[in-house]
């Protein structure tokens, strides 16, 4: 077991750089909207494995207090989002975000 | 994590997308516990992984999408938004491999089992101030959502 890898920060980082990447993706790229709002759920949680990642590496808890005010203000803006696309499908009875352009010039 | 990652953004009936932000959250908070970080570990389940995706299966169960399910399912600017997303991993690709000489190879060893107590020291004392900003922010978003999900304001 000479060569084990450690698992240094760099790992963590990466790592929540590809779940933003992949949340990014989602968000660009989905019809659905409750996806794109799932998305955006997964693009947060990468910021907070960047937060607990570096609160580790510099000691303290910081960054762990941070990245529980995330999850918090996360939970609020999904409620607030899920709220809005009741509403919206309410209105229009499709969930593709392709038909909301009734602002589109 | 990475798997389920891509399952949130491919799969076609959006409970599968659920299920496996599902899988993705309690794989994270697995993480947390990797990092030394049990609080945060025990708040991503039960809030995360238990309030805001039971929220979202709600939804998708109210948001009937029997046909939705059989349309496309990408939309009509993923060729522009894969080059967008291309060009965003490559900068972070970019910064990650140019940096890796700044973190040290070892964490810090830190005095096990006091984890929860400094969260709530610095909690409760520290960030004071966003923790009643914080619970403010809750009321002003539950008001919010059931004044846009009521049927007649």
């Amino acid at each position: 077991m000479e060569s084990m890898l450690h698992i240094t920060t760099l790992h963590y980082l990466v790592l929540g750089a590809a779940l933003f990447l992949l949340g990014v993706i989602g968000v660009l790229t989905r019809r659905n909207v409750v996806i794109v709002l799932m998305s955006i759920e997964l693009i947060l949680n990468a910021v907070n494995l960047n937060l607990v990642a570096f609160s580790r590496l510099w000691g303290g808890v910081h960054g762990q207090v941070f990245a529980i005010f995330v999850i918090t203000d996360a939970a609020a803006e999904a409620a607030v989002g899920l709220g809005i696309l009741i509403a919206f499908f309410r209105n229009k009875e499709t969930v593709n975000i392709d038909e909301v352009n009734l602002l589109k010039w | 994590m990475l798997l389920g990652g891509v399952l949130v953004i491919t799969r076609k009936n959006p409970v599968h997308s659920a299920l496996a932000l599902i899988v993705t959250l309690l794989a994270q908070a697995s993480i947390y516990l990797m990092l030394y970080a049990p609080f945060v570990a025990g708040v991503q389940i039960i809030l995360y992984a238990g309030g805001i995706m039971v929220l979202f299966l709600f939804v998708i169960m109210l948001v009937s999408i029997d046909r939705s399910v059989r349309e496309r399912q990408f939309n009509s600017q993923w060729v522009v938004g894969m080059i967008a997303a291309t060009a965003l991993g490559g900068l972070l690709i970019a910064v990650y491999t140019k940096g890796t000489s700044i973190f040290p190879d070892r964490a810090l060893s830190i005095v096990e089992g006091d984890n929860t107590q400094q969260v709530a020291t610095m909690l409760y004392g520290q960030y004071m101030f966003a923790f009643e900003i914080a619970s403010l922010l809750l009321l002003v978003a539950i008001i919010g959502a059931v004044v846009m999900a009521k049927k007649r304001i």
